[in-house]
């Protein structure tokens, strides 16, 4: 069991450090996923070493809302691309004022 | 029932004008709508006064539905003589107003619908105010009457409205905030004393600790203060009647700013009656002190618009000097005060935002000699500021002088200062005059128009009323002295009796004499 | 007749508000509309009069309420009138030469095209005057008092495109209201300590039962509103302005009866003033005072209103002084106020028909040789000029010796000073017909001086008449006598002299006074534009320059006052507004240090999370762990 929650680990540690590192809004997003992932699969092998089903839906509620997610998410870097031409984050930096 | 369909008619008017069509030619009839539903709301005000029992006294057309049950709050609305006064000045305004603000130039991409509509909110929100029975429904409703002043400042007004209308709306959540602490404070009072209630009847007779309702009543009376303005809390009103249309200053100024001195002397004093009485005198000093502030800061203005603001003031100061007092006398004075006050400062702001829209300046420098071009405006502009300075005959008069001969009978030294503000107030009114109307014709005003029909028949029932109260005030004193007198006997300080009772053979005293009498039998001695 | 007296304050009310409102179409016959309604005033008076002449001695009084003016607890004002001897003498005065005044003005404003508009304010001040005696209630009178002040202010800025004559008349509506703020505070005091203002309550009170500490208060109040309305120093300053105003104003309201409402007042308040001696000293004093001062002020202007003006100053300090002795002067203050009232009216009016030939010139030094030019207003002025000084068998000698001799009875030195005024009156109401009508002619060019039109001089005449026969009202006592049932029994002290004595010195005082005036001002030709200051005496300047009144006030008053008034502009500014906003601005400041990490980057809002998220971890395990 240890490996699974090795590799959750990792891969939660990847998406993180892509999130702080990537400019490319895209790529951020992707990394953004890949730790949500990272988090289902820790939460499926919790559920499993438990023997309950808590974590699976748990890991359910997770998808869905990281769908809803990606469709919100993406609308907005395509509609900043179709605006600014650009998809850096560090060009919409415009919330501060 | 009939207070709150008289509230909801103007809020229908206003619903109705923001969804007419926002085109130039619907314009027009947009007006005549918003008009309509303030006449009848007046309508509905007067028809109110008759059913109102001057007599019976107290609190009357009542209704009381619960709202928020474990908090312990009411829809409860009613009236006794004060608020009516103030609900009838409130529907007699509107009107006025509407009619004069009938051909204000508004900014561009700003529909004359909202406009309307806002002032319309306006009065349902004020009318809602002066009825409200319950504490927490008078909060509310307080604290919303913010929300259309703000718009009407922010949205509508000249040069420096953004600043003017943010300085309004944050001056005066600061003080709804702390009175809003003194709500909370009232639920825990009286949960503990056992349910929660903030209906009035409840609250008036609640006896709590000394330092508790000293902390309660300082957190009303700073909403209060703020709102009416007192000394040294007046910074905003300048800026906010020195930018906003003279429709909006006068619904500002004349109606929304009695709901502070109305709240003082419905709220502070019914609620609190110890603590008012504790603070009296540095609330009185500081009356004193706008009085004589706001009367020499009016002289020194340049800007016609900011010299109203600062004339009431020191209006407000007399207003607030006669709550104060806690005589009868000063009392009922400081009730017609409100209302006379509301009447002369519409006249004034509204000939002044003529005299302003036609030139283009409200510069008093950019005037002069106006008098011989438009002879009508002149007459009104003097005729209003004649009663701004109380000219005996004219409505203001009978009021101040009732606050003054109220105060002295407790303070001299308080009448006394607060008189030569009757010297003070001849000069900003008369240099004024002097500077706009009189003199040689200044080439740009050569071709100033005269008032029109429109505008005559807008500032006529209020210059008709000004005349006539001045001369006839018994009919609104009548309205008052019941409610009056129950305010000074609650507070328990009341008139002194003469030193030496004149031999009165042959003069014969009508109205509530009696009740007085006896209240100063027990208390002349102070 | 009696019963509805108060008709007489309605009729003109109702026309001079009619007349305001009244638009174009009211222009052709305004002026015959207010003067009609002055006349009917004046009738009504008349018949009331009589009626009341006709009553037995003891019942003649009439009082009564139109409605209740104010009541609300204690405090009770009716709107009560009083038709006594004292009103009844006021009521036909006002409306008397008020309505001979109309008339005149019908000719003199004949030109101004808003005549309309002068005859409703003429009216208005009428109706005003007329509340104001009838009253019976301070309130009441103050309401008239203030309306006089009010139709003052608007006549002498009758002609406001004069930027003098606006600021004059601010000027004369601000003094009034200083001593309006002293009957102000009178009318409080009655309400504290009488519990009402009602006049007859008020007196009789103060009278009997109140302390001498309250009459003196009251007193000392009443006369600093008397001193406003009257233009006694120290707040005399308004009324040489005042002469800004069309001249049938200056006759009517600053000298026949506006001016003279202080008097009216004092005597009116002699149930307080008779208890309360220090204030009638007070009342003497300023009486005394401004006497002098008028006269002095009198005998240096060559303007010929302000001449009269400071004539009518010091005429009204003779009524104040006797109005301040107490029972011995009342009558004769009142006596004095009506004589007066004839003869200045007269003179007023005569400068006003010279000024109307004269090309509205009021320099006399641009006068002389009047005489023949203008007949009817020479002898009709001389006429008035003999009234005043005392002449001998007219009105003034009569009412002005009376109150000479009442002085005497006060001390020796009031009445040496009353005397010396007496021959300074001589001294400078011959320099201005001297000047005016008998000095060779000094026009200026293109001055054609022509008798005045028919509807002028008529009233003229009028009032010559009532000059030279005022003086029969007191023949037999008689107004001594009608006057006792307000005033009470007039005192007559006994004087080192006989009172015929008396009047011998005051008529040789006068004479010298009128030798001096005449062999000043006949001996060498009258220069044609006033010396310069520097070349006249001390006394000269003092009184060209009114006294410096103007500079005084402007130093001690109007200067402090305008520069607290900037100070306080400034400071509400920077000190009380500028609290509030450096609150804000502080506030502001906070924000901006506080949003420093809002970067607008999302990475570093996303270390943030993660740090933050660390931390909650690792306090998670602390606690868990500990």
């Amino acid at each position: 069991m240890n490996e699974y929650l090795t590799l959750s680990m990792i891969l939660f540690t990847i998406g993180a450090v892509g999130v702080l590192v990537r400019r490319n809004a895209i790529v951020v997003f992707m990394c953004v996923e890949l730790m949500l992932n990272a988090t289902n699969l820790a939460l499926v092998t919790f559920s499993r070493q438990h023997g309950t089903l808590d974590g699976q839906i748990a890991a359910f509620f997770v998808m869905v809302v990281a769908a809803a997610e990606v469709v919100v998410g993406l609308a907005i870097i395509v509609s900043i691309y179709s605006t600014r031409r650009t998809t850096s984050v560090d060009d919409a930096s415009l919330l501060k004022l | 029932m009939i207070l709150s369909v008289l509230a909801a008619t103007p809020l229908v008017g206003a619903l109705v004008v923001t969804l007419m069509p926002r085109t130039a030619a619907a314009a027009r009839t947009v007006k005549v709508v918003a008009l309509a539903a303030s006449l009848v709301a007046l309508a509905l005000a007067l028809y109110v006064t008759a059913r109102f029992d001057v007599a019976a006294g107290g609190y009357q057309l009542t209704e009381q539905h619960e709202w928020i049950g474990p908090l312990g709050v009411h829809y409860a609305l009613g009236v006794n003589g004060i608020g009516l006064t103030l609900v009838l000045l409130t529907t007699v305004l509107v009107p006025i107003v509407l009619l004069a603000a009938w051909a204000d130039r508004l900014p561009a991409a700003r529909s004359v619908n909202s406009y309307l509509a806002w002032m319309l909110v306006l009065e349902a929100l004020a009318i809602g105010v002066f009825c409200a029975t319950d504490a927490f429904l008078f909060y509310v409703l307080f604290e919303a009457t913010l929300i259309p002043i703000y718009f009407l400042i922010g949205s509508y007004g000249g040069a420096g409205r953004t600043y003017a209308a943010v300085k309004f709306l944050i001056y005066n959540l600061v003080g709804g905030l702390l009175m809003l602490a003194s709500i909370v404070g009232l639920y825990v009072v009286t949960a503990r004393a056992g349910d929660p209630t903030y209906l009035l009847s409840d609250l008036s007779g609640l006896d709590v600790g000394t330092t508790t309702e000293r902390l309660l009543f300082l957190g009303f009376m700073a909403a209060f203060a703020i709102k009416a303005p007192l000394f040294p809390f007046h910074t905003w009103l300048p800026d906010a009647a020195g930018t906003a249309t003279p429709a909006t200053s006068v619904l500002m100024v004349s109606i929304i700013d009695k709901v502070g001195t109305f709240g003082m002397l419905r709220w502070c004093l019914e609620l609190f009656p110890g603590a008012s009485e504790w603070a009296s005198p540095v609330v009185i000093m500081l009356a004193v002190v706008s009085i004589l502030y706001g009367a020499l800061l009016a002289i020194g203005q340049d800007d016609v618009r900011r010299l109203v603001a600062f004339t009431s003031v020191s209006h407000f100061g007399f207003i607030i000097l006669g709550i104060f007092t806690f005589t009868h006398t000063a009392t009922a004075g400081s009730t017609l005060y409100m209302f006379n006050h509301g009447l002369s400062t519409a006249a004034l702001f509204l000939v002044t935002g003529m005299m302003v829209a036609r030139r283009g300046s409200a510069s008093i420098s950019d005037f002069g000699g106006v008098q011989k071009v438009a002879p009508v405006l002149s007459g009104i502009l003097l005729l209003a500021g004649l009663s701004s300075l109380s000219l005996p005959g004219l409505a203001p008069f009978v009021s101040e002088f009732m606050v003054l001969a109220g105060t002295f009978t407790r303070s001299v030294p308080a009448a006394v200062l607060a008189t030569l503000g009757i010297v003070l107030a001849a000069l900003y009114i008369l240099i004024m005059y002097q500077r706009t109307m009189t003199g040689p014709l200044q080439p740009e005003v050569e071709h100033l128009r005269d008032l029109d029909h429109r505008e005559v028949a807008a500032l006529a029932p209020a210059v008709v009323l000004i005349v006539g109260l001045g001369f006839f005030p018994q009919p609104l004193l009548d309205l008052v002295n019941p409610a009056v007198d129950e305010v000074v006997s609650h507070v328990g300080v009341g008139d002194p009796a003469p030193r030496t009772p004149a031999d009165l053979d042959g003069i014969s005293f009508s109205g509530s004499y009696a009740p007085m009498s006896e209240l100063t039998d027990t208390e002349g001695g102070h | 007749m009696l019963d509805l007296v108060w008709l007489v304050v309605v009729v003109p009310l109702v026309s001079g508000l009619g007349l305001l409102v009244w638009g174009k179409e009211g222009d052709r016959v305004g002026h015959l509309v207010g003067t009609v309604a002055s006349a009917v005033a004046f009738v009504i008076g008349l018949v009331a009069f009589v009626q009341l002449l006709g009553r037995p001695e003891d019942d003649r009084s009439v009082a009564g309420t139109l409605f209740t003016w104010i009541s609300s607890g204690p405090f009770h004002v009716d709107m009560a009138y009083r038709f006594d001897p004292l009103s009844a003498l006021f009521v036909l005065l006002v409306t008397g030469v008020g309505t001979l005044i109309h008339v005149y003005s019908i000719g003199y404003m004949a030109h101004d095209e808003r005549r309309r508009r002068f005859f409703a304010y003429l009216n208005l001040f009428v109706a005003a005057m007329l509340t104001l005696v009838l009253a019976d209630d301070y309130l009441v009178l103050f309401l008239g008092w203030e309306g006089v002040g009010l139709a003052s202010y608007l006549l002498i800025g009758f002609w406001q495109h004069k930027p003098s004559a606006a600021a004059a008349a601010k000027k004369a509506f601000v003094l009034n209201r200083v001593g309006d703020v002293g009957m102000a505070l009178a009318i409080m005091l009655m309400f504290a300590q009488l519990g009402t203002s009602s006049i007859q309550a008020v007196n009789a009170t103060v009278a009997g039962q109140a302390s001498e500490s309250v009459a003196t208060a009251l007193g000392l109040l009443l006369l600093l509103g008397a001193c406003g309305k009257s233009a006694q120093v120290p707040l005399q300053a308004w009324l040489l302005d005042a002469m800004e105003g069309p001249t049938p104003v200056s006759a009517l309201i600053h000298a026949a009866t506006m001016v003279t409402a202080g008097v009216y007042l004092v005597v009116r308040s002699n149930g307080i003033f008779d208890a309360a001696p220090v204030a009638q000293t007070a009342v003497v004093v300023v009486g005394l005072v401004t006497l002098l001062a008028g006269a002095g002020i009198g005998c240096t202007k060559d303007d010929i209103k302000k001449a009269l003006a400071g004539s009518t100053m010091s005429q009204i300090g003779y009524m104040m002084l006797a109005a301040g002795l107490g029972p011995a002067g009342y009558a004769f203050a009142i006596f004095h106020l009506v004589t007066h009232g004839f003869f200045k009216a007269n003179m007023f009016l005569g400068a006003g028909s010279v000024m109307h030939g004269m090309s509205d010139d009021v320099d006399m030094r641009h006068y002389g040789a009047l005489r023949r030019a203008m007949p009817v207003t020479f002898a009709t002025f001389g006429l008035g000029y003999l009234a005043i000084i005392g002449f001998p068998g007219f009105s003034g000698f009569f009412s002005k010796d009376r109150i000479i001799e009442a002085a005497f009875g006060e001390s020796f030195w009031v009445g040496l000073a009353a005397l010396l005024g007496a021959g300074v009156t001589a001294f400078y109401m011959t320099r201005l017909m001297v000047m005016t009508f008998t000095s060779p002619k000094r026009w200026l060019d293109d001055v054609h001086p022509h008798e005045s039109p028919r509807v002028m001089t008529v009233p003229l005449v009028v009032l010559a008449a009532l000059s030279v026969l005022g003086g029969v009202l007191v023949l037999g006592g008689w107004i001594e006598h009608w006057l006792e049932p307000v005033v009470g029994h007039t005192e007559h002290h006994e004087l080192a002299v006989p009172a015929w004595g008396m009047s011998i010195i005051v008529t040789a005082v006068v004479a010298v006074g009128v030798a001096l005036a005449w062999s000043t001002y006949t001996r060498s030709p009258i220069a044609g534009t006033a010396p310069a200051d520097a070349d006249v005496s001390v006394l000269t300047r003092a009184g060209r320059h009114e006294l410096y009144g103007n500079a005084v006030n402007d130093t001690l008053v109007v200067r402090p006052t305008r520069h607290l008034t900037r100070v306080l502009v400034f400071l509400d500014a920077r000190l009380v507004d500028g609290l509030v906003r450096g609150l804000a601005d502080r506030l502001g400041d906070t924000s901006q240090f506080l949003r420093t990490p809002q970067t607008g980057y999302v990475r570093s809002y996303a270390l943030s999370i993660l740090v933050g998220s660390l931390v909650v971890v690792l306090a998670l395990l602390a606690v868990t762990l500990a």
